[in-house]
Parts: C-alpha cells; sequence; structure tokens
C-alpha cells in the first residue's frame, strides 16, 4: 500500500527563471545579430527601407524603371557604404544627408514623425477599449424583450431540434 | 460630335438639376402637406422621368467622346492626348478613363446609370426611392458640374489640329486596364446608392428595416465590383508594372482600400440591424462615411495633394472636391442630429461570447485597418504642415502597421461565423473551437518542422500565424458546411454532396457569406507567400544561364521586332526545372511611338506552388547584352483563386433562397409537378 504523498506548493526558483530568461535573450540576440552581420541580407534590408528618387514611387530595390540611373546610382552608393562598413544608422543617415527625408521608405521613428507610428495603435487601443466598455454598459442596462412566442407544440419541438443539431 | 457632346452633357445637367429641385419641392410639399390635392406625387413623378432623362443625355456623352476616340477626331483635346491613329480599337475605349476628363464623365454616366435603375425599380418603394433619387440627383449634380466647368470632355484643340494624337499611356495599354477602371468605378459610384437610400431613410424616418433590405442587393453588388475592381488593379500591376508586388501601398491604392474597408464593415454590421434591430445610428454613419471616402479618394488623386504614380494631373478641380465634401458631411451631420431620436437600438448585447460582439470586433478591426491606412496616406502632409519637410509613408510603415491588423482581422474571420446571435454557451464554443484551434496548431508546428523559423524575420513570424490562422479559419467554416450537410443527409438520406448543394441553397446568404470568407483566407494564404520572395538579376547574352530556386533559365536568343504602335525588344529563355525542359519564356521591353515611352512586358510562369516572374530591364550599354530580372513569388496564384472564390460567395449570396420544401424534392419530381400546372393552366 503507498502512502499517498503531501501536497507541496511549488515555488518558482527566481534565479533559475532569470537564468532562463537571460539565456533565451542571449540566443535571440545571438539569432538576430547573425543575421544583421551578413552584408547581402543588410543590402536588402537597407534597400527595401529606402526609395528611388526617380519620382517613380518605388521601394530602391524594387525600381524596374526602365533606363532609372537613380536607382542604379542609389544602389552603388549603398554597396559602397557597406563595403566600407558603415553601420545601418550612418547609411541611412548619410541618404538623408544627400537625398532628403523622402528618401527613407517610413518616417524616422524620432521626434514628431514618432506620433506616424504610435497613432494607429493608440487608435486601435482606445477602440478596443471602448468597444469592451460599450459591450459592458449595454450587458449591465435591463433590456426590455418582446414576449415570448405562443408556445406552439410543433414549432418548439422543431425548434428545439434545430438548437439541437446545430448548436447556433 | 464634340457640340454634340457638350450639348449631352448639358442636358444632362439641367435634367438632373430639375430631379434634384422638382424631386425636394416635391418631397417637401408631401411631407408638409400630405392631403395636399395639388399633386405632388406628378411633380415627384415628373423628377423621375427627368432623372431617367439624365441618363439618356449622358450616355449620348459618353456615346459621343468614344466615337470620337475611334473616329481618330483630334480636335477634341481630351482625344489628342489619349489616342492615336495606330492604337487598338480595344484601348480606344479605354480612352474614356485614361485621363481626368474622360473619368470625370465615366463617374458621371455610372452615376446617371445607377439612378436610372434605381428609378426604373421605383415601385419597390416609391417613397423611399423618391428621397433617394433625389439625393441620387445632387450628386449627379456636382459630377455633371465638374464635366461642365472645371473638366470639359469635348474642349476643343487650340491652334492646328496635329494629325496624329499623343496615344495612349503604355501602362494603360494592357487587355485588363479595359475592365479594370470601370470596374473600380462601378463600386466607387456604387455606393452613392446605398448612401442615398441611408440618408433618405432617416430624413424620412423610414419605419423598420425595410430600407436595408431594399439597400442589400446594391450594397451587396457594389462591393463586388470594388473587389473585383481593387483585384484586378493588383493584377494589372503584378502583370505589367514589373516590380515584381502587386500592391505598392500607393496613396490611389489606399484610396480604393477605405471605402472597401469601410464598406466591408457595413455589410456585416447591418446584419445586426436587420436582425437585431442594434446599432442603427453605427451603419447610418458607416455607409456616410463609406461615400465620403470614395469622394476623398478620388479628392486626394486628382488635387494634387499627395503624390502618387497614379494621380491625375494637379488642378483646381480639388477645390471642388473639398466644398462638395464639406456640404455632404455638414448634410449628414444636420440629418443625424435631427432625427438620432429614430435610431434608437431595439436591443441590446446580451453576451460578449455571441456574434453580435464578433460583429462589433469586426467593425472595429476593420475600421481601424481604414484609420491606419488613411493617416499613412495623409501622414506626408501632415508632417509637412507641422516639420515643414514632407516624408515618405512606404511599404515598411504598412507591412509593419497594417499586417497586424489584417492577421488579427483573418482570426476573426474564423471566430465570427461560428458564434450564435445573442449568446453562446461555453460547451457549444467548447466543440466548435476544439478542432479549429488543433488544426491551427498543428499546421503551425508542421510548418517549423518543414523548416519555416519565425523568429528568423517579422515576416516569417506573420507568414507562420496567416497559414496557421488559414488553417483554423478554414477549419471553423468547414465544418459548418459540415454540420448543416449532416443534418440534412439525416433527413434526406442522400448523399454528402447533395445535402452540402441542398444546404447552400437553402440559405445562400449565410453559405454564401462562407464562401466569401474562404476566398478572404486564400487570398492571405498568397499573401503569406511573400515572404519567401527570391530574386536575381544578371546579364544574359546567347547561352548564358541563371539558377534560382528550383530553375535554371537559359538565354536561346534576343532580337528586336516593330509595328505602327511600338517597337520591342525581348530575349527568348527556355527555362529548366530540376533539370528538365519546362517552357519558354519571352520577357520584352516596349518603346511606343505615339507617347515616347517604354514599358516592360513580363512574362510569367504560373504554378499553384509559385510564380516565375521574368522582367527584361533593358541592356547593358557597354555590353550591349540584356539584363535579366528574375523573381520568384511563391503562392501568388492563390490571390487570384481566393477573388474568384470571393466573387462566386458573393454572387450565391445574392440569389435568392430556396424554401426548404422545395431544396427536399427531387428535380425530377419538381419538373413534373411543374408540367402538370402548366398543363392544368392550359385547360
Amino acid at each position: 500500500m503507498r502512502a499517498h504523498p503531501t501536497h507541496v506548493p511549488r515555488v518558482i526558483d527566481r534565479s533559475l527563471l532569470r537564468t532562463w530568461f537571460q539565456l533565451s535573450a542571449a540566443c535571440l540576440l545571438l539569432i538576430f545579430m547573425a543575421g544583421a552581420g551578413d552584408t547581402s541580407a543588410r543590402y536588402k534590408l537597407l534597400g527595401h527601407q529606402l526609395m528611388c528618387t526617380c519620382s517613380c514611387g518605388q521601394v530602391l530595390l524594387e525600381c524596374n524603371h526602365v533606363g532609372c540611373t537613380v536607382s542604379a546610382q542609389e544602389e552603388a552608393e549603398l554597396r559602397n557604404a557597406l563595403n566600407r562598413g558603415d553601420n545601418n544608422q550612418l547609411i541611412l543617415q548619410g541618404f538623408v544627408q544627400k537625398y532628403g527625408p523622402t528618401v527613407l521608405a517610413a518616417p524616422p521613428e524620432n521626434g514628431f514623425n514618432l506620433v506616424a507610428w504610435i497613432a494607429p495603435g493608440l487608435v486601435f487601443l482606445l477602440a478596443m477599449f471602448g468597444t469592451a466598455l460599450l459591450i459592458r454598459k449595454w450587458r449591465l442596462q435591463p433590456v426590455a424583450m418582446p414576449p415570448e412566442m405562443a408556445a406552439d407544440p410543433h414549432t418548439s419541438t422543431i425548434l428545439a431540434k434545430v438548437r439541437k443539431e446545430t448548436e447556433l | 460630335m464634340a457640340a454634340f457632346g457638350s450639348f449631352a452633357i448639358l442636358l444632362g445637367l439641367v435634367l438632373c438639376a430639375y430631379t434634384f429641385v422638382v424631386g425636394t419641392i416635391a418631397l417637401r410639399q408631401i411631407a408638409v402637406h400630405p392631403q395636399a390635392s395639388f399633386g405632388p406625387e406628378r411633380l415627384a413623378e415628373s423628377a423621375r422621368r427627368a432623372g431617367i432623362g439624365s441618363f439618356i443625355a449622358l450616355s449620348a456623352a459618353a456615346f459621343a467622346l468614344i466615337y470620337c476616340a475611334f473616329t481618330n477626331d483630334f480636335s477634341v483635346s481630351y482625344i489628342l492626348h489619349h489616342s492615336n491613329r495606330a492604337l487598338p480599337w480595344p484601348y480606344k475605349f479605354a480612352a474614356l478613363w485614361s485621363g481626368q476628363e474622360g473619368s470625370l464623365l465615366l463617374w458621371a454616366w455610372l452615376l446617371a446609370t445607377y439612378g436610372f435603375v434605381l428609378r426604373v425599380r421605383h415601385k419597390v418603394d416609391v417613397k423611399l426611392t423618391a428621397y433617394a433619387s433625389t439625393i441620387l440627383a445632387a450628386v449627379q449634380v456636382f459630377f455633371t458640374l465638374l464635366i461642365v466647368f472645371p473638366a470639359p470632355p469635348f474642349a476643343l484643340t487650340q491652334g492646328a489640329v496635329p494629325a496624329d494624337g499623343f496615344g495612349l499611356n503604355p501602362l494603360l495599354q494592357y487587355p485588363e486596364m479595359v475592365i479594370h477602371p470601370p470596374m473600380l468605378y462601378l463600386g466607387y459610384v456604387g455606393f452613392s446608392v446605398p448612401f442615398a437610400f441611408a440618408l433618405g431613410a432617416l430624413m424620412m424616418r423610414y419605419p423598420g428595416e425595410k430600407w436595408i433590405h431594399i439597400t442589400r442587393r446594391w450594397t451587396m453588388v457594389t462591393w463586388l465590383f470594388l473587389t473585383c475592381g481593387i483585384f484586378l488593379g493588383m493584377h494589372w500591376a503584378y502583370a505589367v508594372l514589373g516590380w515584381g508586388g502587386y500592391w505598392g501601398w500607393d496613396p490611389v491604392e489606399n484610396a480604393s482600400l477605405m471605402p472597401w474597408l469601410t464598406g466591408t464593415a457595413f455589410l456585416h454590421s447591418v446584419m445586426m440591424q436587420e436582425k437585431r434591430g442594434m446599432m442603427k445610428s453605427w451603419n447610418v454613419w458607416l455607409i456616410f462615411t463609406t461615400f465620403m471616402l470614395s469622394i476623398l479618394g478620388t479628392l486626394l488623386t486628382r488635387s494634387g495633394l499627395v503624390s502618387s504614380v497614379h494621380a491625375f494631373a494637379a488642378s483646381s478641380i480639388g477645390t471642388w472636391f473639398w466644398v462638395f465634401l464639406l456640404i455632404v458631411l455638414s448634410v449628414c451631420l444636420f440629418t443625424y442630429i435631427l432625427q438620432r431620436d429614430h435610431l434608437q437600438s431595439e436591443h441590446k448585447l446580451e453576451s460578449l461570447v455571441s456574434r453580435e460582439s464578433s460583429f462589433l470586433f469586426n467593425n472595429l478591426v476593420l475600421l481601424a485597418a481604414c484609420f491606419t491606412i488613411l493617416w499613412g496616406t495623409l501622414f506626408p502632409i501632415i508632417s509637412e504642415y507641422v516639420e515643414g519637410s514632407k516624408v515618405t509613408v512606404g511599404p515598411p510603415f504598412y507591412n509593419r502597421v497594417a499586417v497586424p491588423i489584417g492577421v488579427f482581422l483573418l482570426l476573426l474571420t474564423g471566430i465570427g461565423p461560428i458564434l450564435a446571435w445573442r449568446s453562446t454557451s461555453f460547451k457549444s464554443v467548447q466543440r466548435n473551437f476544439l478542432w479549429p484551434c488543433i488544426a491551427g496548431v498543428v499546421t503551425a508546428l508542421v510548418l517549423m518542422a518543414a523548416g519555416m523559423r519565425p523568429w528568423q524575420d517579422v515576416g516569417t513570424l506573420y507568414s507562420l500565424m496567416t497559414f496557421s490562422l488559414a488553417a483554423l479559419v478554414m477549419t471553423a467554416v468547414g465544418s459548418e458546411f459540415w454540420r448543416g450537410a449532416r443534418v440534412i443527409q439525416r433527413h434526406t438520406g442522400k448523399n454528402m454532396l447533395f445535402s452540402l448543394v441542398q444546404l447552400t441553397r437553402r440559405n445562400t446568404r449565410r453559405y454564401g457569406g462562407h464562401l466569401v470568407h474562404i476566398g478572404v483566407v486564400i487570398v492571405f494564404i498568397g499573401f503569406a507567400g511573400s515572404a519567401f520572395n527570391q530574386s536575381n538579376e544578371q546579364e544574359m547574352g546567347f547561352h548564358d544561364s541563371m539558377t534560382i530556386g528550383p530553375y535554371r533559365l537559359v538565354c536561346q536568343s534576343y532580337t528586336q521586332d516593330s509595328n505602327a504602335n511600338y517597337d520591342s525588344e525581348y530575349e527568348l529563355l527556355n527555362v529548366y526545372k530540376n533539370g528538365k525542359f519546362l517552357t519558354q519564356m519571352a520577357p520584352e521591353r516596349r518603346f511606343y511611338h505615339a507617347s515616347q515611352q517604354t514599358e516592360t512586358m513580363v512574362a510569367n510562369h504560373s504554378t499553384l506552388e509559385r510564380d516565375l516572374y521574368v522582367v527584361y530591364e533593358g541592356r547593358n550599354q557597354d555590353t550591349n547584352q540584356p539584363i535579366i530580372k528574375v523573381i520568384i513569388n511563391p503562392l501568388v496564384a492563390w490571390i487570384w483563386i481566393g477573388v474568384a472564390v470571393m466573387a462566386f460567395g458573393t454572387l450565391l449570396a445574392l440569389v435568392p433562397n430556396m424554401s426548404a420544401e422545395q431544396a427536399a424534392r427531387p428535380r425530377k419530381q419538381q419538373a413534373e409537378e411543374e408540367v402538370a400546372l402548366t398543363a392544368g393552366a392550359g385547360d
């Protein structure tokens, strides 16, 4: 006969948890850093963060404007900057200085332009919150329900069957 | 013919102005003196007939412009700038919408056509139709004024008339361009009709929800046109522009997507009003917003407010649109404030886990997506105003902000349809969601086992989420069909296919809607493939080869050709897949004589798995050898299949339901009964 084990509450070992967390973060960082070090991956990444300035309105690496000399020049500049070993920030700054802020395919995440990034998420969250409040308000309000239909035994049976069969 | 066209437009203006003014007077008299014997009904009838007349007049004007294009009448400035003698005849039609003036004439004509159908079918509800007709006439007056004053399509060429025209923009010389703009315009313009009905119903304090039943088909047909228009545009961009993508988040593309999003929200939330008498104010504002977004989109592209590759030349026309938009907003606001007590909800939400709340969240997500796109489109203007310098809001912004919203919307597509109206029990939720959730999780695990690494980049993460949610939604919607068909199968003893068909025919609206959702899922699967695009670009002379993915391309020859419309250069490439010959492709570059513009003609080998997309980029000036760009776009074909399913589902939802008894009877028995009935009638 086996004795029932006494129930021991599980205590979370905080130091172990912290170690796991740090290890996971380091692994993730390694994965991302490994990708970032690759020049061709950086070329692709930065090439998609820049616009072709020939007014075709296309992302630099997607500009197929026939005879477009601007995109070819920009691509060459990007390759040179990468070969020089410039970091991403420096390369983007260089392009902004030369071609103006419209060369960036998305607003920079600083100053007033930060609003561009924040506003959609903020509006979405506020709308979610508002909807949740609205639903709560509706649920709490007493509802004047229409009187039940006269119970026709045949209809009731059919309805019950339909509900049972479809769960709707 | 130019004089005839101008006269037809003027006549159209007079007639729709008559419809608006006299219609308003008649409706006012009916409202103030309902018992009056001096015949406001006759006035209203004359206004209706004038509205029909405006359709005839504007049809004549549109015909006149096409006639001018076909007869190469370059004395008309518009034809001089948008056509030429060598232009193939199908593209002469396209000249009607390839410029500002012609496209506004098309808009006015389509509006008159919708108005014509509405006025002919006025017996559906004479009074409500009279209100809608009058409101529609006001919109018609605006668009006809545009083609009379700031953008007349029949303006004459100044000075000597050249022997040949400047030609049609080469980008528009593609078969899809003959149907894409009219489809899109049918969508934009079509929202005027539910808008007119909604505003009319609010003005007259229309009792009940019948106006929704009347406008349901209008809205769905309009939505279908807009959907097809948007996707045809995507296909055109993919097949013609040659950058390897189908959606570039250009302001004009965004302008078409915004009313589509609010229109989709309206189609969903209006069901709550129809079935439960809820969200009346919300629905009225949704359709108002949809109509105003159609106008705003037009304003953005025609005023030069935002820069776009699609935009028309900047002109003073923007001021007209601003004024019109303000008038529409004021009228909507004024009417709403005056009549808002008429829009009290009859029921309240009973449970958070219900179809109603899923519709609420669906609306929320659709509107959040719409706001994000509007915000991104307008931000360059806001930034310029605040900071003094413009910024670009391009694909990276939308991919980061709008894509998560899209993924969330996909989730709701699966959840919504399997929740019941009013309230869903926990047991039902458990039963209905178990298999879809298992399908979603299993799909994610299988894909990761197959090599997808969602932690490597955000694109792969979204892609994995999309595939997983697609499996969830497909299982959820599929189980809806399965459960319903099983019930019918038990009752009729027929096979599953027969039961599925009967199920769909008994409730076309519901199951048509489910099919639309399946179409949306398939489209999303196509979008998810873009995370795995590959591309390569190199010079390819005789017998040079390029390897990309499983393909090897070998140059067979490159040569030149010429005809009256254009000169062309192209390269013949043999394509091998895993060492076996697959096909021959011929990417091309054309130089159009009339417009002196160069365009690429993409060669695309499309399969369900991937597209092999080949672009002739031009020649290297040093070596004189062609430069070829090859892109592998996985799963793109699914997008076009998904759209076809969406269109089929919408058409199915438009078909009236078959009654249960009718559906249960065998077809042969039905036919026998019909024959017997016909024979009896003959006696």
